[in-house]
């Protein structure tokens, strides 16, 4: 009982970080039909630059703000920059520029960085909350990855629902040329998409790497889960992609929990092709088609 | 006579929109070919001729959707030519494309806000979400429900209210009656007929349907392979027998 109350825990705070880095997939998604495969690398780079705060001298907590802010500015510089001349063109075009990007961003992360392990701090205890006489596995740290993804997503979700920038990024990712003829700047909306899509992206790199070690591939993994994440919600669908986050992290935590941790990769390429072979267009997605 | 001084005054203010010698081109393909239109401010000219004489490629051109190569768009004094769609849409162009222009993700309301939000920038703007929902009440009784699950007949209803919000000063309808039962496109082009008259308002309507078109339009004009081949108003239109024969197909 106690190690299924444990691996259900991190199950959870894990699927969080998977279901942060899934949303800012689908937001990308959304507003430019384009899977960035630069995702984890650009998350990397923002969580290295927070490093660097924290190593000289500076707060968590004003890392942890910069590192945010840097990844809208990233976002958005991405998207301006090097997106907006294939958008338009074929997607693959623009499938492989992203995956360029996420080459491009550990080399320049491994030369100005260094490609060694290193530690990066967590602002809350990681040692286990204790219940009676156990220790759960279930940390003061991760309440707050749990927190700050649910805060994340309901910020979203009010975005999305209640302010008129939210209406034209949402009139801009699902008719571009009717939201022009209502006068929305669309590049900018989509610009906008990018900046924030990256900052919520940053947001995981920066959970991932709490009381953890950083190196220029350590989002790697998350990668692949936060995909999986985003396809088993439907890619069209934010609340989906939370909800398959947390799937997955459940998943592969019980995986690795009963089963062996040596399965938890072969276990997430399963689940992915058992979602797609029942529901090719995801859980939650209502799309009937799918432009890839 | 108080409304035949407004006419008056408006006649000497020039066209509302006016489009000089345009040309567009698809690659080799010329579309328009040095085509003249003009829109009087209070009336609804009609645009018309068969699949593939330009009509939906003069709205496009119109509201900057596509680039015409030559030739230029004026809206009253302010010359559009090659301006962005959306620098179009805000200085008060609403065009409505054909295949009506609903963003089916969206609901009703939310559809009609982004007219609104076009519009709230206009000082002059006459209609309000209150307005547009007395015009249609279908669209309030549906306004929570997704676009998607409106008919033809609502979804046309719903991009003009969408338009109208938008505080146009000009309106380009691209074929509102495709589609619809001719009970539908009757009411339709009534409401339209009613508002012009009413409030003023401009359109530019293109219709394949040039008999339902014309029983509305004060002006009209006919385009054929890219070239405005006759102009008039819509009454010498519809009683050329040859121009019908020839162009209109009724």
């Amino acid at each position: 009982m106690q190690q299924f109350v444990n691996v259900t825990l991190g199950g959870l705070s894990q699927g969080a970080i998977y279901a942060a880095f899934a949303l800012a997939l689908v937001l990308i998604w959304r507003a430019t039909r384009i899977i960035n495969f630069a995702q984890g690398s650009m998350a990397m780079f923002t969580t290295y630059v927070a490093l660097v705060l924290i190593e000289a001298g500076h707060s968590y907590w004003l890392a942890f703000g910069a590192a945010l802010l840097g990844g809208l500015v990233l976002g958005a510089v991405v998207e301006r920059l090097v997106i907006r001349p294939v958008e338009g063109g074929p997607a693959l075009n623009a499938v492989i520029v992203t995956l360029g990007l996420f080459v491009a961003f550990q080399a320049i992360a491994a030369l100005l960085f260094g490609s060694s392990f290193e530690s990066f701090p967590a602002p809350f205890g990681l040692s286990g909350f204790r219940v009676g006489e156990f220790t759960v596995a279930f940390t003061p740290f991760s309440a707050f990855v749990i927190g700050s993804v649910v805060v994340v997503m309901l910020g979203l979700v009010a975005l999305f629902r209640f302010t008129d920038v939210g209406l034209r990024m949402r009139a801009s990712a699902f008719n571009q040329e009717v939201a022009r003829l209502l006068g929305v700047r669309v590049g900018g909306m989509l610009t906008l998409g990018w900046a924030l899509a990256a900052a919520v992206g940053s947001l995981a790199g920066l959970l991932i790497a709490g009381g953890n070690l950083v190196h220029p591939a350590y989002m790697d993994g998350v990668i692949v889960y936060g995909f999986v994440a985003a396809v088993l919600g439907g890619l069209d669908s934010p609340g989906g992609a939370v909800v398959g986050g947390l799937l997955i992290g459940l998943a592969l935590s019980y995986v690795s929990g009963y089963l062996g941790s040596e399965l938890v990769t072969l276990a997430a390429l399963a689940i992915l092709v058992a979602v797609l072979l029942v529901r090719p267009h995801g859980l939650f997605s209502r799309a009937a088609e799918r432009r890839v | 006579m108080a409304t035949m001084a407004t006419t008056a005054t408006m006649a000497e203010r020039g066209p509302a929109l006016e489009v000089r010698d345009l040309t567009t081109r698809y690659g080799p393909v010329t579309a328009l070919n040095t085509v003249t239109v003009r829109a009087r401010p209070g009336e609804i000219t009609a645009v018309l001729g068969a699949n593939g004489a330009g009509k939906t490629t003069l709205l496009r051109t119109i509201s900057g959707l596509v680039r015409g190569s030559d030739g230029s768009v004026l809206l009253g004094e302010r010359d559009l030519t090659r301006a962005p769609a959306e620098a179009i849409a805000r200085a008060g162009v609403a065009h409505v494309p054909e295949g009506r222009g609903v963003i089916t993700e969206l609901t009703v309301e939310e559809n009609l806000r982004l007219g609104d939000l076009l519009g709230a920038r206009r000082a002059d703007r006459r209609y309000h979400l209150a307005d547009v929902y007395d015009l249609f009440p279908a669209l309030a009784e549906r306004r929570r429900r997704e676009a998607n699950s409106l008919s033809g007949g609502e979804r046309q209803m719903l991009v003009i209210a969408r338009a109208l919000l938008s505080g146009p000063e000009v309106l380009l309808l691209d074929e509102p009656s495709l589609g619809l039962a001719p009970r539908i496109v009757a009411r339709i082009f009534g409401i339209l007929r009613d508002l012009v008259d009413r409030d003023g308002l401009t359109v530019l309507l293109v219709e394949q349907n040039a008999r339902s078109a014309l029983s509305i339009a004060d002006a009209g004009f006919v385009l054929n392979l890219g070239r405005v081949v006759a102009a008039a108003d819509a009454r010498t239109l519809a009683a050329d027998d040859e121009l019908r024969h020839a162009y209109l197909g009724f």
